[in-house]
């Protein structure tokens, strides 16, 4: 701690930090650009300039950068002093000599941090006389808007994309005053990062253009607190709405999850959300001509048509989702009996998530935090490619690779926050992160040492490692070059601080999943406090896995043995998940079968009743993480139609059938408490949000700022005075612009405002400390947790078996834009989706004759998938890589046998 | 006259060769390599600076940043007739700026830049070592001194009478 006076007033601050994060610690308003809580200071843009004096008796002062000024004990200085504000003003008359002061038609006006700047430096006269200096803007891809007129040269976009994300194609081009900043020509940003530099530009620059279809005024979303359902990692988000669409996706701010970064899905994916496809009435199936069309019906027919399936005596088999909420899936445990109960996975994804949570649930090694990620010093992957499967993951292993060349820094004396010199004392140092894949991936060039090969030659590497940790873990046969790796990934391993292994079910080998624990306990019993890390398919993966039950090919062995009538799936592509035959003979076996779901998938499309669900934006909801955190989506709008949330359809199903009560689980916190009754696992996701009861001083929290516009007016052909409030009897927040939107608790935070601050830095007010926790704790909690004394056994060591006949491998790759299903059905996350292929290695792609682009036939199961041929020289041998989950692709069982031909062109 | 696929074929060949003889170059000979591409092959274009990229292992982002941070790359081929214009101390003083206003005036291009046609460029010059004659222009190669801007206005003229008297023959 160390004291230091600021205009006279002893403050207390934390050691280490520099001025201005000590400032905007104690709630001052100091202005500053290039100065952001995860890049660090560079001083670049004088903005934050403060006076700071030698003693009480120095009258004189000398102005100083606060960013690039580290605090010390007694430190004397001066927000107020009239030079120094002088200073600042000039500074942001400079900086806008070239802007074109178009707020009223940018973007960003309304939420911009040069806007607040400039109003709180008090800077109202542009002085400079001659022209603006003009530039061409870029395209560059579906998602971000290039305006280059309105920078102000303040270098973060460089600083995050370069630097902190990884990205090779936006730079700083020119000089003097005409600094540009874009790519060095157009074309689609290549980071799959890139939409964040919509909230680090400080200006108007990068904006969304997805929003641009349908843009709204920051002040006139509706909002609620949400979690991103495109991967597993759950990232907090905060969806607007305005005229009953989904406008657009912002950050929402978690420490322990996502801190101040969304990847490109997540942030773009979801416009599925105001498909015109998507059912919004109760459907049901008719002949009419001969052809079967889904005609809508009302709530009520509905209710009491298909309730009736559900009466007493009769049977019905559930299958559930790994991308619905745990309320959807208890939901329809509850209608149709635990033991009807399905999960909606194949054995082969079922048996690779047990795998994983037999894992994390018995044994010693810690699951770290999404946001934790970061703090590890010595990384492995074993068999993932985590920028597709887990992107925001990869961008925090990405930091963890600057640990340890960071102690160079920290041993010359250089304060953390410090980025230059920092960055200056780490040279080209990186890591240790070893990668382990079939094929390359896009951390590869950070990694110390690559290594591509089968599922069974990572795990060979995998148990070799864990061997070389712990002799008492069992030995894999491998080759003396692999042995040489395993060591020296042993070695890195143990001689790391905080070390980290990586998994997950990409590879299709439970041999892969069970080689990561094995390292990672081996690292436990040798006292280091080792990570594990798996990545999971999908948003809610985790905790349907916690509910425990079957598999599809379960299902439908139960309706095969007959006694069931009835079939429900909930919101899930059947067709996504098993050979579209045993959908097939799945559809057919039943008498009816209903589909709940928001989307219109190929298994709605066959179904005798469709119930229209309700989106994530559109319904209140409990996510389990890949790690096994447990966080509440809040519903941000009410949707049109017939649509609410699936477990509400079911609810009301139950009482129609008859086995429920009419008033039972009206409420969201009733059901919620009914779920974790029923299933203790669960006890702890209560505590995930406050109930519907929370009031802050009597008050409901609003989803609408205090700015909101329109209320009245935008209603007006319905009604000239204005339609009352939709009651929210699931939340404790209202869908109105009244309440209490001060001192909320973290879980029902959506909008980060402050006078003054409207942009997203706004986020620093907020914060316990800068980078710290949310004010009251980040919202979510674990379910899962070590157990640090555990003595499981290491898992046995496979035998490779090297020798592969005619037949290839078939293994999937999985793709951040595409491999989705909701995000790849938005329209801009499609477009660069990529066209299906099938992937070898060149040598054996020459082997057979084939060179890239060749058009071949890839044969697998009987079915024939006519593709172009792309090859590539590190990749395993001996397997054909294959797109995974590409609309309209069939269905492939991985790993496959495959066979591949020339396609013969007739 | 050269197709416009001849043309690309024929500067790629010319920037293959430029490479050719930086064999096992390293990132710090960026600097001589975009000065030799550009004496060669008169600018540095998009291909130029991909290729830069390719055979130093550079992102092509890179490359073009470098090249933009100086004044001395241009990224459009000269003109037929490559105006320069001195703006150095001395012919700052003499009010060459006056006489930059009057050429791009005049051409209707910006430095830099070369008019739609190919006929004209403009470049602006730091001291072209002749201060004596100062404000100082050169149309390739030719050293025009004392320029006021109703001087360079009626040597533009006439150089443009000259090009269309040659076209018409
Ligand atoms: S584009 Fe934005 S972030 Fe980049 S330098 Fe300009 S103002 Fe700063
Ligand atoms: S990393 Fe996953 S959870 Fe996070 S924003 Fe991207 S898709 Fe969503
Ligand atoms: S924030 Fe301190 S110089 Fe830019
Ligand atoms: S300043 Fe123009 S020639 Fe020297």
């Amino acid at each position: 701690m160390a004291i230091i006076y600021i205009d006279g007033k002893p403050l207390e601050t934390q050691d280490g930090q520099n001025l201005l994060e000590a400032c905007i610690e104690l709630g001052l308003n100091v202005p500053y650009f290039c100065w952001h809580p995860a890049l660090g200071s560079v001083g670049a843009c004088r903005q934050c300039a403060v006076k700071q004096y030698r003693d009480e008796n120095d009258k004189q002062g000398r102005l100083v950068m606060s960013c690039m000024t580290l605090v010390t004990d007694g430190m004397r200085i001066s927000v107020d002093e009239s030079e120094s504000k002088d200073f600042r003003a000039n500074i942001i008359d400079w900086m806008m000599t070239n802007h074109p002061h178009d707020c009223p038609v940018c973007d960003e006006g309304g939420e911009c941090h040069l806007q607040d700047m400039t109003l709180m430096t008090g800077h109202n006269y542009r002085t400079y006389r001659f022209k603006k200096k003009t530039y061409v803007n870029q395209n560059l891809g579906p998602f971000i808007n290039h305006e280059m007129n309105r920078c102000i040269q303040c270098y973060r976009c460089v600083r995050y994309y370069k630097d902190y994300a990884g990205g090779h194609d936006l730079d700083a081009f020119a000089s003097h005053n005409h600094v540009y900043f874009g790519r060095h020509e157009d074309g689609v940003l290549e980071s799959e990062f890139s939409g964040n530099l919509v909230e680090v530009c400080p200006t108007g620059v990068f904006t969304d253009k997805t929003l641009k279809e349908h843009f709204t005024r920051r002040w006139d979303y509706t909002t609620a607190p949400s979690v991103c359902v495109h991967c597993a990692l759950g990232c907090n988000i905060t969806p607007g709405e305005r005229y009953g669409k989904l406008r657009r996706i912002r950050n929402r701010y978690n420490r322990s999850v996502n801190g101040y970064f969304l990847c490109d899905r997540g942030r773009y994916g979801y416009e599925f959300v105001n498909s015109d496809k998507r059912p919004k009435a109760p459907l049901k199936r008719q002949m009419i001509d001969g052809k079967p069309v889904h005609v809508p019906m009302t709530r009520d027919e509905a209710l009491s048509e298909i309730g009736k399936f559900f009466s007493n005596g009769s049977k019905a088999i559930g299958i559930g989702s790994p991308r619905a909420s745990l309320e959807a899936n208890f939901a329809l445990r509850a209608l149709v009996g635990a033991e009807n109960f399905y999960l909606g996975l194949s054995k082969a994804d079922g048996k690779l998530l047990s795998a994983v949570l037999e894992i994390v649930l018995s044994g010693p090694a810690r699951q770290p935090s999404l946001g934790e990620l970061k703090d590890h010093d010595a990384v492995l992957i074993l068999g993932e490619d985590m920028t597709n499967v887990a992107p925001i993951a990869a961008l925090n292993i990405r930091q963890s690779v600057n640990n340890q060349p960071r102690a160079n820094a920290k041993a010359m004396g250089i304060p953390e926050w410090n980025d230059l010199p920092v960055r200056r004392a780490m040279d080209t140092d990186r890591g240790p992160l070893f990668i382990a894949s079939v094929a390359p991936t896009r951390l590869d060039d950070v990694a110390t040492q690559t290594f591509h090969a089968t599922p069974d030659g990572i795990a060979s590497l995998g148990f070799a490692i864990a061997n070389f940790i712990d002799p008492q873990s069992p030995a894999a046969n491998v080759s003396g070059e692999v042995r040489a790796l395993a060591q020296q990934i042993a070695t890195a391993l143990q001689s790391a601080q905080k070390p980290l292994v990586v998994s997950g079910p990409s590879c299709r080998s439970e041999a892969v999943i069970q080689a990561a624990a094995n390292i990672a306990w081996a690292l436990c019993r040798k006292a280091k406090p080792a990570g594990i890390y798996f990545a999971a398919p999908e948003s809610n993966s985790v905790g349907l896995g916690l509910f425990g039950g079957a598999n599809i090919e379960n299902a439908a062995e139960a309706l095969r043995k007959g006694g069931a009538d009835t079939l429900v799936v909930l919101e899930n592509d059947l067709y996504r998940r098993v050979p579209a035959a045993l959908v097939d003979e799945l559809l057919s076996l039943a008498k009816h079968v209903l589909v709940v779901d928001h989307q219109y998938s190929a298994t709605a499309q066959k179904a005798e009743y469709v119930l229209p669900g309700a989106t994530f934006a559109e319904g209140d909801g409990t996510l389990v993480n890949n790690i096994g955190r447990a966080q509440r989506m809040m519903q941000v709008f009410n949707p049109e139609g017939e649509i609410t949330e699936s477990w509400r359809w079911l609810r009301r199903l139950r009482a129609a059938s008859g086995k429920g009560r009419e008033d039972e689980w009206i409420s969201f916190d009733s059901f919620l408490h009914a779920l974790v009754a029923e299933i203790p696992a669960f006890s702890h996701i209560l505590d995930a949000a406050p109930t519907a009861a929370f009031r802050v001083g009597g008050l409901k929290i609003p989803r609408q700022s205090h700015r909101y516009s329109g209320r009245t007016a935008m209603k007006a052909n319905v009604a000239v005075s204005e339609t009352g409030v939709t009651a929210d009897p699931d939340s404790p927040m209202s869908f109105s612009m009244e309440g209490f939107s001060m001192m909320t608790p973290a879980a029902l935070m959506s909008s980060f405002w402050t006078p003054g601050w409207n942009s997203a830095q706004s986020i620093t007010r907020f914060q316990e400390e800068v980078n710290g926790p949310l004010e009251g704790g980040d919202p979510g909690v674990r379910l899962i947790e070590p157990q640090p004394d555990s003595a499981v056994p290491y898992f046995d060591a496979v035998e490779t078996n090297e020798s592969h006949d005619a037949a290839w491998t078939a293994l999937p790759l999985y793709h951040i834009y595409g491999s989705e299903e909701l995000s790849a059905s938005s329209p801009a996350v499609a477009e660069l989706s990529p066209k299906p292929y099938a992937m070898l290695h060149s040598d054996d792609a020459r082997a057979r004759g084939l060179l890239d682009g060749d058009a071949v036939t890839v044969k697998i199961d009987g079915q024939e998938i006519s593709t172009s041929l792309k090859t590539n020289d590190t990749m395993a041998r001996g397997v054909v890589c294959l797109p995974a989950g590409l609309e309209d692709a069939p269905y492939i069982e991985f790993p496959a046998a495959a066979e591949i031909l020339r396609s013969v062109t007739s | 006259m050269a197709s416009g696929q001849q043309r690309k074929e024929r500067e790629q060949a010319a920037i293959d060769a430029v490479l050719a003889e930086h064999k096992g170059a390293h990132r710090d000979s960026l600097i001589p390599i975009l000065q030799h591409m550009q004496e060669r092959v008169g600018y540095l274009s998009v291909a130029a600076v991909r290729s830069i990229a390719h055979h130093l292992h550079l992102p092509a982002s890179k490359v073009y940043g470098v090249a933009t941070f100086y004044n001395q790359f241009r990224f459009m081929p000269k003109g037929k007739y490559h105006v320069q214009v001195c703006r150095g101390t001395a012919c700052h003083v003499k009010g060459s700026l006056a006489t930059l206003d009057a050429v791009r005036q005049e051409l209707g291009v910006e430095p830099g830049e070369t008019s739609k046609n190919g006929a004209y460029s403009i470049e602006v010059v730091a001291c072209m070592g002749a201060c004596g004659l100062a404000p100082l222009v050169c149309v390739n190669g030719t050293f025009y001194a004392d320029m006021t801007p109703k001087k360079v206005r009626a040597l533009l003229e006439e150089q443009r009478e000259r090009q269309a008297a040659h076209e018409a023959r």
